[in-house]
């Protein structure tokens, strides 16, 4: 069977969009730091923004993709700067970023 | 073009992911940001590929830099020891992108996408600001959401006088 070229385009990008995915799922797993997690997290939004970019490039309705991209971004941005306020103000109650430190309601 | 493209993207989110020196991360995924941007350009899609430049590679670059310098850094022992078990835990990943590269790449079979109706172009302001202008709202309401929580989480606690 013959693939066209958008297909072979979207299954490329598809194969390396699961790559990326894989990177930040890793990194939120295995971390134990908290600003690590938080570019775990970083890495797959970036798997996502490049999904919905392709998906509308593929489908050829790229407008309404970049319009979804947008939110994306602006959403990934708050969540970044709310949880590096997070971060920051774990880091003055525990003085370490490290999460097995973190045990205060451990009970 | 593409393909290299993307294994650039891969591996500077594999550098951001493996890399010792938590700066080196942050700056790791601004390159990462930047190759993103490019291949949004690609995909037809530029005004998000510049979005994503000045936020993502820029803000959040900063927000990481501001938050790593504002904590403290580890000490030389600690250091060792996280050097130590960082090799145990890490050496996995690229093992595991290898693996999943190769097992998609050679025996996954790809279905053709089915053939889409073709539609007019619209133009991307009409989408953003009359087809999806929930969205706008709710970026709004996000925005100032993210504002009042940076605000409340970094504000200084006061003492009981009031100073």
């Amino acid at each position: 069977m013959m693939v066209s070229d958008n297909s072979a385009l979207f299954w490329i990008f598809g194969v390396f969009t699961v790559l990326l995915a894989i990177c930040g799922f890793y990194c939120i797993l295995v971390t134990r730091n908290f600003i690590r997690t938080l570019i775990g997290l970083e890495l797959l939004t970036k798997a996502v923004t490049l999904l919905v970019v392709l998906a509308g490039y593929v489908s050829g309705r790229t407008a309404i993709s970049q319009s979804l991209a947008i939110t994306i971004i602006v959403v990934e941005v708050v969540v970044i700067a709310v949880a590096a306020g997070i971060v920051f103000g774990i880091f003055k109650q525990i003085g370490s970023l490290n999460v097995t430190k973190m045990r205060n309601l451990k009970g | 073009m593409d393909l290299l493209l993307l294994t650039l993207l891969l591996a500077c989110s594999l550098w951001a992911v493996l890399t010792r020196s938590l700066l080196m991360s942050a700056i790791a995924l601004a390159s990462a940001s930047i190759v993103l941007t490019l291949l949004m350009f690609r995909l037809d899609a530029p005004i998000a590929a510049v979005f994503e430049l000045s936020v993502c590679a820029g803000l959040i670059t900063v927000i990481f830099v501001s938050t790593i310098s504002l904590t403290k850094p580890v000490t030389r022992p600690e250091l060792k020891q996280q050097t130590k078990n960082r090799i145990k835990r890490y050496w996995y990943l690229p093992v595991l992108v290898f693996v999943t590269a190769a097992f998609l790449g050679f025996y996954m079979v790809y279905p053709e996408l089915p053939a889409l109706v073709s539609l007019p172009d619209i133009d991307f302001r009409d989408v953003m600001w009359k087809l999806r202008q929930t969205d706008i709202l709710g970026q709004i309401v996000i925005i100032l959401a993210g504002v009042f929580g940076v605000v409340v989480l970094l504000k200084e606690k006061m003492n009981h006088d009031g100073q």
